[in-house]
């Protein structure tokens, strides 16, 4: 046999692979992600004709499932699955891995949501067909984690260098933590804004400080804000505090007004995963800086493109 | 006084310096009890190496170093000989395994492997100090979250 000299560059390939944390990728993983998205935005080809997604919502969420219906239709697939957990056999006792196996002869790739945190990650090893997370409890929700990504990346042109603010709920959000470990790849100063309470957890600091992250811990976010380029805001939830009047006290520190943005960054970019309630005030909703409506938009390119990836079709 | 002999084993396995109080808990997360063979197990010893030790003495069987692995969290100053023909062959140290399956418990309540039957695996990220990172809900422990299964 002849001994090969050059070797072909190796192809990063997708194929078959599960979506079930942002730390299962590396920084070309997420670009090629992010790049396969953008092609998504431009041409619609029915890459996915004849190929079935199962959503499996062991917990509802509207949108993520729209998002994801919306995604596999555009390119050409189909969709079967449940929104309702309570017509599930898991009501009935069965277990997960049991259920996923009779799943994945009825489907080429599946969508899981559940309340328990490591569902995906056991739904996934159950499985021959790939699996991607739709979120699993408090613990990881990577499509969000990607589709934040690409509208910063989209609304700012690049990732890398970036001052990026994450405000509210920094300790039980996580979205927030997610994207902080996808964002210390690219070389982002971090600036975590939240009251005492609700701080960035330890493990995740820890986590960016390994990774040679620089980062700040503000309560302030008046004193940061001029700094920014992106701002992810993010909801302060009542029932996280024991106490409600800590709670009045911390709320209204960390909404957004109009008044806020007087000394900002020309093209600061702020974005919320939303629902909103109160946190971003609506008379920002009609300034350049608003940019969490496209946010939402940007899900399904971001989903189109995983899909199409993990059932290994190029766009 | 010389060390007391629970009893002599022509081959087999002893692991000694069992911190006392995890003695019971060695047998079980080897399994021990399933074997055919004589395993003799004693408790609350004096020790000149610490307080009060344990000695599990397995006939028959010798402990592979994955096995010995196990135990490395719950008796982490135990020293494993192997036996051969009445002495002593060869001592193993013991290692972290990279993964820890189905030893330790995660402390997150939502966690699947706590709610379904899913064996727990854990990622020993680092040793001193220890960290342990959950494989299904990516959660992190210490050294004093553990609760051995
Ligand atoms: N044939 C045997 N049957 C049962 N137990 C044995 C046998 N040979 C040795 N042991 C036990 O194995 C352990 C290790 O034996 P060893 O002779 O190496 O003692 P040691 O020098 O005190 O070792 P260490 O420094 O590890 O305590 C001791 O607890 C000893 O009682
Ligand atoms: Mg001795
Ligand atoms: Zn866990």
């Amino acid at each position: 046999m002849q001994k090969r000299v050059a070797r072909p560059k190796k192809k990063m390939s997708f194929k078959g692979r599960d979506v079930i944390s942002i730390r299962d990728f590396n920084k070309q993983e997420i670009l090629h992600v992010l790049r396969t998205a953008e092609k998504m935005e431009k041409n619609r080809k029915p890459l996915l004709k004849g190929k079935i997604l199962a959503t499996l919502f062991f917990e509802p969420s509207t949108r993520t499932r729209l998002s994801f219906e919306s995604a596999m239709h555009r390119l050409g697939g189909r969709v079967i699955g449940f929104a309702d957990p309570s017509v599930s056999s898991t009501a009935k006792g069965e277990s997960l891995p049991d259920s996923i196996k009779i799943v994945e002869g009825y489907a080429d790739v599946i969508v899981i949501r559940h309340p328990l945190e490591g569902a995906a990650r056991v739904a996934a090893e159950a499985a021959s067909v790939p699996v991607i997370n739709g979120g699993d409890g408090a613990n990881q929700h990577p499509t969000q984690t990607f589709l934040d990504l690409y509208t910063i990346k989209k609304t700012k042109g690049k990732l890398s260098g970036l001052k990026v603010g994450f405000l509210g709920d920094l300790k039980y959000g996580r979205t927030v933590h997610s994207l902080a470990h996808a964002l210390s790849y690219f070389g982002v100063e971090m600036y975590f804004i939240s009251p005492e309470s609700l701080r960035m957890p330890d493990d995740d600091l820890y986590e960016l400080k390994q990774k040679g992250v620089k980062y700040h811990e503000v309560k302030d976010l008046k004193k940061v804000i001029g700094k920014l380029d992106v701002l992810y805001a993010t909801r302060i939830q009542k029932e996280r505090f024991p106490d409600p009047l800590e709670y009045k006290k911390v709320k209204d520190a960390y909404i957004l007004d109009r008044s806020l943005l007087k000394g900002v960054k020309k093209d600061l970019k702020i974005l919320h995963p939303l629902p909103r309630v109160n946190e971003i005030n609506y008379n920002i909703d009609d300034t350049p800086h608003a940019a969490y409506f496209g946010q939402a938009r940007n899900g399904v390119p971001v989903r189109q493109a995983l899909l199409a990836l993990v059932l290994g079709v190029e766009a | 006084m010389k060390e007391l002999r629970v009893s002599a084993i022509k081959d087999g396995t002893v692991i000694d310096h069992i911190p006392s109080k995890s003695t019971f808990k060695v047998v079980e997360v080897l399994n021990l009890s399933k074997l055919d063979d004589a395993v003799m197990v004693a408790q609350n010893l004096k020790s000149k190496k610490m307080k009060l030790k344990g000695i599990v003495k397995v006939a028959g069987k010798e402990l592979t170093q994955e096995e010995v692995n196990k135990i490395a969290l719950l008796a982490p100053t135990a020293t494993v000989n192997i036996i051969k023909n009445y002495s002593v062959r060869k001592k193993m140290n013991l290692e972290l395994p990279e993964m820890l399956k189905g030893i330790i418990k995660c402390a997150n309540p939502k966690c699947i492997t706590n709610n379904d039957m899913v064996e727990t695996k854990f990622h020993v990220r680092s040793t001193k100090p220890l960290r342990v990172q959950c494989h299904y809900c990516e959660r992190y422990m210490t050294e004093n979250d553990l609760e051995i299964l």
